[in-house]
């Protein structure tokens, strides 16, 4: 599932910090079977692709024993960060989610 | 999917297109909203703080019934290092007056008022349907919007773009480029809840008193960023944005950088016993002027964050954004009342009219301030350093001498920024703000 282990990472003496027990907070309706975002397949990913890895406010996204990157998209909060970072690259195809699905913010 | 005509079609509801589909719908025009949201407000983040004159020019009286929060009576800007604040206060019991200026508010409660009020006018809202394209006829006007209820159409004279920050509809029509990870942030923040009691007397307030608090400083870890706190009736909104380039760089996480801001010795207590509630991320476009798109065209008109409609130096938004729907819809319903097209040429009015306003105003005057915050990062880490320092040296009563201590204090500016630093940071920083 999601990136369990991130913390906060590269600052020495940052506080250790789960993503899920913030995420379990919100509201989803998840779209199965259908996530809004993919990754293009690869061997390597590019150093925008890799950030995500950290950068992701959701922490939806981790490297796996390839060391690949991969994207669990159900804690998505919708920020649009991924898109924007990997535009050059072209390794992320981000859509909105279909209507009515997704995040659905009670406060925003 | 939908047989008729509309005068207009707005995409989104937040205050940008609730603004442009208010103003058309009270003056008669036929109007169709989409909303990809379950509800209007369910996709949209702010911190929030809401500017009453941008409403009032919409809804004169929306005080009677808006879900409002608190009304702001000061206003604290700290500046941080990793024990301190060195803070600026403003607090005004003129601000307790019969219309005050700025309210705190929570988004997901204040888009679903808007959005009552907009159909009271008479559009027409869609919620849960996505806008995937422009519709264009043969010689490129834009005629109408394909949205994903079944492949649905619907066409209308005019569409206007509300689309938010993530403008997808507007970016893949090529009305305008992908956002660039240098001129747009990252904000995280955080719903916080406590009794309104608890929060009043740790805030020094009474009755509907607000307080709001933007931070700068070591927060942000050296990225160019701000943090911020701002009481609502029963809850603490607590966020903290940076810009996204410089978070890639940094390897922190967003969430990282919010607790440890949480943590810090002067925020901590503020927020002690606090249930959270919620956890949200949003997008703000802060490349101001220079960053500013196409914004009409053959048939289609931006608004909001999709027109990168954003002060960030102020941290206005959404005024922008109710201003600038507001101006759209009023150019709209003058070229109806004219008989004539939404032509690049007649839509041409709507900016002519936005520059008379304090947005074009503002975000010229701040053109250059973007660029200058993204190339001094020394703004967000060496100086609020050094200020703390030197409120620490003339503050602490140790048996030093008034003179040693001036000295030790200029010496420090000297050593941590040289004398030509200061010299230059200050003027590149009068050259950007004249």
């Amino acid at each position: 599932m999601m990136n369990t282990t991130e913390v906060g990472a590269g600052a020495p003496g940052a506080p250790l910090v789960k993503v899920e027990e913030r995420l379990f907070q919100n509201r989803y309706l998840v779209d199965a079977g259908r996530p809004h975002i993919k990754i293009k397949p690869h061997t390597e990913p590019s150093k925008a692709l890799m950030a995500l890895t950290h950068l992701c406010p959701a922490g939806c996204y981790s490297q796996n024993d390839k060391g690949q990157v991969e994207a669990v998209v159900d804690g998505c909060v919708e920020c649009g960060t991924c898109r924007v970072l990997t535009a050059k690259t072209g390794e992320v195809e981000w859509n909105y989610p279909r209507g009515g699905f997704g995040v659905l913010f009670k406060f925003g | 999917m939908i047989r008729d005509k509309f005068d207009a079609i707005v995409v989104g509801a937040g205050p940008s297109g609730n603004a442009a589909a208010y103003t058309m719908a009270k003056e008669g025009l036929k109007v169709l909203q989409l909303e990809r949201g379950e509800y209007p407000g369910s996709k949209n983040v702010q911190g929030a703080i809401l500017y009453a004159d941008a409403l009032e020019k919409i809804i004169p009286d929306f005080r009677e019934d808006a879900p409002l929060e608190r009304h702001v009576i000061e206003q604290r800007l700290w500046t941080m290092d990793d024990t301190s604040y060195v803070g600026m206060h403003y607090r005004s019991d003129d601000f307790n007056e019969e219309k005050p200026n700025r309210y705190t508010i929570i988004r997901a409660q204040f888009d679903r008022w808007f959005s009552g009020k907009v159909r009271e006018a008479g559009a027409v809202l869609l919620c849960e349907t996505t806008v995937t394209e422009l519709l264009r006829d043969p010689q490129g006007r834009v005629i109408g919007v394909r949205t994903d209820r079944d492949g649905g159409t619907a066409f209308a004279d005019v569409v206007i773009l509300g689309e938010g920050v993530n403008g997808l509809v507007g970016q893949r029509s090529g009305l305008r480029p992908e956002l660039k990870p240098d001129t747009v942030a990252l904000a995280v923040k955080e719903m916080h809840f406590l009794p309104r009691e608890v929060i009043e007397s740790r805030f020094n307030l009474a009755g509907n008193e607000g307080v709001v608090i933007e931070a700068m400083g070591t927060i942000t870890d050296g990225m160019t960023g701000t943090g911020f706190i701002y009481t609502n009736q029963e809850s603490i909104s607590i966020g903290i944005g940076c810009i996204v380039s410089d978070f890639a760089e940094s390897g922190r996480t967003p969430y990282g950088l919010l607790e440890a801001f949480k943590r810090h010795p002067s925020v901590r207590p503020l927020l002690e016993g606090s249930e959270c509630k919620e956890y949200a991320a949003h997008l703000i476009p802060e490349g101001g002027y220079n960053a500013m798109p196409e914004l009409f065209g053959d048939g289609w008109i931006v608004v909001g964050d999709a027109g990168q409609f954003v002060n960030a130096v102020h941290r206005e938004g959404s005024n922008l954004a109710m201003t600038t729907g507001r101006i759209a819809g009023e150019t709209v319903v003058w070229l109806k009342r004219r008989r004539e097209m939404a032509t690049k040429a007649n839509l041409a009015e709507y900016q002519r009219r936005l520059e008379e306003t304090f947005v074009m105003k503002d975000l010229r005057k701040y053109r250059r301030i973007p660029d200058f915050l993204h190339r001094n990062k020394h703004i967000f880490g060496v100086y609020p350093k050094l200020l703390s320092a030197a409120a620490q040296t003339w503050f602490r009563v140790d048996g030093v001498d008034k003179r040693a201590k001036e000295k030790q204090i200029f010496q420090s500016f000297r050593s941590g920024r040289t004398l030509p630093g200061l010299i230059g940071d200050a003027l590149k920083l009068a050259r950007s703000w004249r």
